[in-house]
This record gives C-alpha cells, sequence and structure tokens, in this order.
C-alpha cells in the first residue's frame, strides 16, 4: 500500500445476481459507490451486502488469502477478492467495473458457485502422499532443503479456483482435469516420500490429461499464489518422458518430432512434423493442406532452408539431450 | 535518433506457411527504414513441445540463438509470439540462475560460443511502438485506414505471463486489457473492435492432439470479431494467424455457425497504411481471401 493520503473515487459497479432457487435467467444490478485507494475487492463485496442488499451472497472466511474461498471475476479477470485493491482494478479497467462469480454457468447464488466439478478433478490426481508407513519408525524421515525446493511451491496451492475457472480448456471440455489437478499431481509427483504408482499415468489420458494444455498461460496469470500451474505442466510432461510412461502418441510424437527436425535441418520442418506426429491420422488434414497447397503455404522437406551452421546444432542436440523416447 | 538496427529470429513459420508475413516484415521494414540482420544460424525455439520433451535441450538451443544476436551486439526481435515466449523464457532463466547459466554455457562453448545475458530480446510490435513510436509512424501513414472496423487479435505468448512480458518492452501491457495492438490500429488510422476473445488464445498449440478444443477456440475468437462488427482481424502472431486463417473450416463445424473473417498480420496493416504496393505484403498467400484491397 502507497504512503500516499487515502483517496475517493466514484465508482460502478455492474454485479452479476442469480438465484437458482427461484431466478429462470441471471440478471445484472448496478451499484455506485465511493471507493477509497485502501480498500480491496472484498470490502466493495461486504458493502453491497451491508448497505444495499442483505440477500447478496457470496464466500469468504479467511479474509488474509488463506482459505481461498472468495475468489471472483472482476471485468473477466479472476481475482481473490481479499488481496485484491481497488486500486489496481481502476488502473486496469477504469471506473466500470463488472463483477461476476467465478464460472456463471456454474451460479448457485449470486457470487457462490458449485465448486463440484474442480474437487473432482482435484480427487482424480490421488492429492496426498501415497506411500508405505513404517509404525514404528526408528528414525525421522528427513527431507533436505533441496528435495523441498524440488515442489516449487507447488504446495502453497489455497485451491481456490482462480486458475481452473481462468482455463478456456475446463470451460469447454467437461474432462480436463485443470491446471490445479495438475499443479497438485505435481507436487506429490515431486515430493521424494511419496510412492504412487499410477498418478502420471492419471494425468498423461489424452483428452482429460496434461497433453490437452493449449499452453495460453491464463493459469499463471490467474494464481494468487505464484504456484505458475503451467510450468508445473511442463515438468509433469518430462516427467512422462523421463520415467519412460510417455507412449507413443500423437502429442508425445509432437513434442519428440521437434527434436528429431531440428537434427535433421535445424529448423521445424511443418510438414514433416505433421507427419510424423499424425502418422496415419495425417489424412484429415488432407484438405487444408490442399487449400494451403495452393495459396504456397506448405514448403516440401527438400525446399526447407536449413540453419546455417547446422553442423553446431547437430552437436549440441548430441552433447545435451536428456530425454530419451 | 540514429537508423534502427535489429538481429531478427525470424522463427520457422514466417519461412513456410505465412511466407506473406516475412515479406510484409521486409517491406514495412524497408519504408521504416529499420534494419533487419537476420539470424540465418539461428535454430527453432522448440515452440514449447521440445521444451516438454527436453527442458535442457531447449535452453542450450535458445541461448545459442540469443548468443548470435549478442555477436552482433544487437537487440533481437522476433515476429513470432511463440519464438518471443520461448526467447525471452530463456533468458529470463539463465539471468537469473548463475548454475544454469554455467551449465548452458558449458555446452555452448563446445561449439565456440557463449551466452552473455546482453541482447534484449522483444517482439516487432514492441520494438515498433518503443523505438521507432507511433507518432512518427502516424505521420507517416499515406492510405488511412478509417473506412475499417479492425479487431486486434493479441495472442497469448505476447502477454502472458505479464511479469516474463513485460521485462522485455518499456510501454507497460496489461494481459487483462492489452492496449498496445489497440494503439496501433489507431496510428493506422482504423477504428479498433473492443471484443471478449481479443487477448484470448487461438488454440494453435492442441491443434493436433485435441483438434475440437482448438477449433472451438478459433471459432470463438473469429465469431467473437464478427460479431463486434469487424471487416478484418489483425495479429502480431503467425500461429494465431494461421489458426485464424487457414482453419475457419473446423472452427465453423466446432461452434456450429458459419465464421470467417479476413486476417492479417500486424506487419501487413502497418504496410497499407504505409502505402506499400499489396503484392509486396503478399495478400494472395491467405486461404481467407483478404477482398478489401
Ligand atoms: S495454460 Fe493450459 S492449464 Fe493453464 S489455463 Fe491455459 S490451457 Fe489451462
Ligand atoms: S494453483 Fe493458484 S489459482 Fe490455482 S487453485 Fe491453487 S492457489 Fe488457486
Ligand atoms: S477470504 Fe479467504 S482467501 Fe479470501
Amino acid at each position: 500500500m502507497s504512503t500516499n493520503a487515502i483517496t475517493t473515487q466514484k465508482v460502478n459497479f455492474n454485479v452479476f445476481r442469480f438465484n437458482a432457487d427461484e431466478d429462470y435467467l441471471p440478471y445484472y444490478e448496478d451499484y455506485s459507490m465511493d471507493v477509497t485507494s485502501e480498500e480491496v475487492v472484498l470490502d466493495i463485496l461486504n458493502r453491497i451486502k451491508w448497505d444495499h442488499d442483505g440477500s447478496f451472497s457470496y464466500r469468504r472466511s479467511c479474509r488474509h488469502g488463506i482459505c481461498g474461498t472468495c475468489a471472483i471475476k472482476v471485468n473477466g479477470r479472476v481475482t481473490l477478492a481479499c488481496k485484491e485493491s481497488m486500486t489496481d482494478m481502476i488502473e486496469v479497467f477504469g471506473n466500470e467495473l463488472v463483477i461476476e462469480p467465478l464460472s456463471k454457468k456454474r451460479a448457485i447464488k449470486d457470487m457462490i458457485i458449485d465448486k463440484a466439478d474442480f474437487w473432482e478433478k482435484h480427487e482424480q490426481v490421488t492429492p496426498y502422499l501415497d506411500t508405505e508407513i513404517d509404525e514404528a519408525p526408528t528414525a525421522e524421515n528427513l527431507v533436505t532443503p533441496a528435495q523441498a525446493d524440488a515442489l516449487d511451491e507447488a504446495d502453497l496451492c489455497i485451491q481456490c479456483g482462480a486458475c481452473h475457472y481462468a482455463c478456456p480448456v475446463v470451460e469447454i471440455s467437461d474432462d480436463f482435469m485443470g491446471p490445479a489437478a495438475f499443479a497438485a499431481a505435481y507436487r506429490f509427483e515431486a515430493d521424494v516420500r511419496d510412492g504412487n504408482e499410477s498418478r502420471l499415468t492419471d494425468v498423461n489420458k489424452m483428452g482429460s490429461g496434461v497433453w490437452d494444455c493449449v499452453k495460453c498461460f491464463e493459469c499463471a496469470e490467474a494464481c494468487p499464489k505464484e504456484i505458475n500451474p503451467i510450468e508445473k505442466i511442463g515438468k509433469l510432461h518430462n516427467m512422462l518422458f523421463q520415467s519412460g510412461k510417455a507412449e507413443s502418441n500423437v502429442a508425445t510424437r509432437h513434442a519428440v518430432g521437434f527434436e528429431k527436425s531440428i537434427k535433421r535441418v535445424g529448423v521445424l520442418d511443418e510438414g514433416g512434423l505433421v507427419l510424423y506426429s499424425e502418422l496415419a491420422g495425417i489424412v484429415k488434414h488432407v484438405p487444408v493442406a490442399l487449400k494451403m497447397f495452393s495459396k504456397g503455404k506448405i514448403v516440401p522437406p527438400w525446399g526447407i532452408t536449413k540453419s546455417d551452421n547446422l553442423d553446431e546444432i547437430q552437436k549440441l542436440v548430441k552433447s545435451s539431450s536428456t530425454a530419451k523416447f | 535518433m540514429g537508423k534502427l538496427k535489429y538481429a531478427l529470429f525470424t522463427g520457422c513459420t514466417a519461412k513456410q506457411s505465412t511466407p506473406e508475413q516475412m515479406m510484409s516484415t521486409m517491406a514495412v521494414a524497408e519504408k521504416l527504414d529499420i534494419e533487419l540482420i537476420e539470424l540465418t544460424e539461428a535454430s527453432c525455439c522448440g515452440a514449447s513441445h521440445l521444451q516438454d520433451y527436453d527442458d535442457f535441450l531447449s535452453l542450450v538451443l535458445n541461448a545459442r540463438n540469443i548468443a548470435y544476436a549478442e555477436k552482433h551486439d544487437l537487440t533481437m526481435v522476433t515476429i513470432c509470439n511463440t519464438c518471443q515466449l520461448n526467447t525471452a523464457m530463456t533468458k529470463h532463466r539463465l539471468d537469473n540462475n548463475a548454475d544454469l547459466k554455467k551449465r548452458v554455457n558449458e555446452k555452448l562453448e563446445e561449439v565456440g560460443l557463449v551466452y552473455a545475458g546482453t541482447s534484449k530480446i522483444t517482439h516487432f510490435l514492441y520494438a515498433i511502438i518503443d523505438d521507432f513510436g507511433l507518432d512518427k509512424l502516424k505521420e507517416m501513414v499515406v492510405t488511412p485506414l478509417s473506412q475499417f472496423n479492425i479487431a486486434p487479435f493479441y495472442g497469448c505468448h505476447n502477454i502472458r505471463p505479464s511479469e516474463l512480458q513485460n521485462e522485455t518492452h518499456d510501454t507497460p501491457e496489461n494481459p487483462y486489457n492489452p492496449s498496445s495492438l489497440d494503439d496501433l490500429i489507431i496510428a493506422c488510422g482504423g477504428q479498433t473492435v473492443d471484443y471478449e476473445e481479443k487477448n484470448k488464445c487461438c488454440g494453435f498449440h492442441a491443434e493436433l492432439q485435441s483438434p475440437k478444443v482448438a477449433a472451438t477456440l478459433t471459432g470463438n475468437a473469429i465469431a467473437g470479431a464478427m460479431d463486434g462488427n469487424a471487416d478484418w482481424m489483425v495479429t502480431p502472431c503467425p500461429l494465431c494467424h494461421l489458426k485464424l486463417d487457414t482453419q475457419t473450416g473446423h472452427a465453423s463445424h466446432a461452434i456450429g455457425r458459419e465464421v470467417s473473417l479476413p486476417v492479417l498480420h500486424m506487419q501487413q496493416m502497418i504496410g497499407l497504411a504505409l502505402g506499400c504496393p499489396p503484392e509486396t505484403l503478399g495478400m494472395k498467400h491467405h486461404v481467407t481471401k483478404v477482398d478489401f484491397v
């Protein structure tokens, strides 16, 4: 918070209202308020309830960014209401703010949503230490600082769901486990004490697992705890290859295909990559490929300009490779 | 201001499936008197997929690309959002982890190169805004695009993660309410279209493994621009361009609605405004016809 004097400005809040028991459709209500530079978004929710409409509903508990219940959306941006400063919101979006729940289609009452899908997916990754316990241990199970660092702060997750409901793939696909579940999977996979055998295979499934991520970085941007779920997804990808659990499919061949192409020509042979990734599945790309070809958008393998000093690249691929497929 | 000069990392796409982007980059650079030294030694950036397979190798290869820009003592300019992300991410990780940098340099040493961390890496969009200046660009416009409603499509990898991206340019960009491309449209005399999908994902990176999701995202983006009354879309990313320009069939099918709009590369839009002849901008290479030129 700045040391400047407290300032006040008028803000109009356009607030999502819905009661699943009574309303057929949601509607928006306007509340105009003087907002001080000291306030956070949760203060506004409180004031709507206390000063305007006692039936206005939202979740909050700790008011300290710990319980993870107060996440909502402001102008489409996910935010932890108790941590987000109003000054920052006004700076980004101006004085007309739209207040909505994390997921409109899951709304129960105003800001309160049914988070069942989030918890179901969380459960799918076995989100706990799965290990044989010696009931009469003779020594402590020590975890070195370096081993603890490997979690990369994934254990700081407060399950607020901000990343999950910011994820465009979660929005479209009912099966996709989503960034928070993957961050949790990583948290336990990276833990030396864990002995679970199936978790990596569970997140490896096509349609629901890590390969369906579109790499939009919405989750990284959304997380109030800076957990960077997409980075953990990348690490799960790496673990899948390192553990030999990555089976040959279009997604894994697509990743490996980059190395093959770089080794051969330095750059990416785009057509060659699609062919290598898809194998027989290539036929479904033919109609678009023909159109692209007619517009001069497809370079045949023999027309590709190789990188200069290709020998350097080949030498580096040989000496620096750390993965096998 | 002296003549602007950069090391150009073209990426693979501009050299293959978006030749029009390469042509228009060169045409615009010439108009603006910007010198681009092409890094012909560069390899593929790994496009975030090599990173999934072999993270360390991708760092070494990207560090090698940057090392060539450093040899020229120039800022590296990218023309692809995903190249920008992966190259800037490499720089960020190496500059903030001495041990990692040392391990990468041990490899580069084998081929007589070194990564020092002295070159900036910035997308051409921000090079134009930060270094050339939109006011100056505006003065050079000979064909203002004033009759067009233009929908900016930013592309994820130039705006997120914002902490990293904002290290690479001076003009701050907010990923939830980005303005750079809007400002560029205005400088070219056009009207900008505000629509929900402008800072959303086009789906490109899951196209092979998850075609339905990818096509839905593409469809939503074009539909949003159409509903905002756009005459056409513009993007700084060739991968977004590929999705929006060539995949309209799949996209329409996925969202159950016919969607299609001409999509220009940012360089083509600037070129039109500066009076470059359309044939130097490669309009004939589009799958969705550019019918207004
Ligand atoms: S990066 Fe992947 S997991 Fe994260 S929000 Fe985007 S699609 Fe979802
Ligand atoms: S990863 Fe971050 S955004 Fe996602 S649920 Fe955990 S704390 Fe919330
Ligand atoms: S009220 Fe607990 S995290 Fe906001």
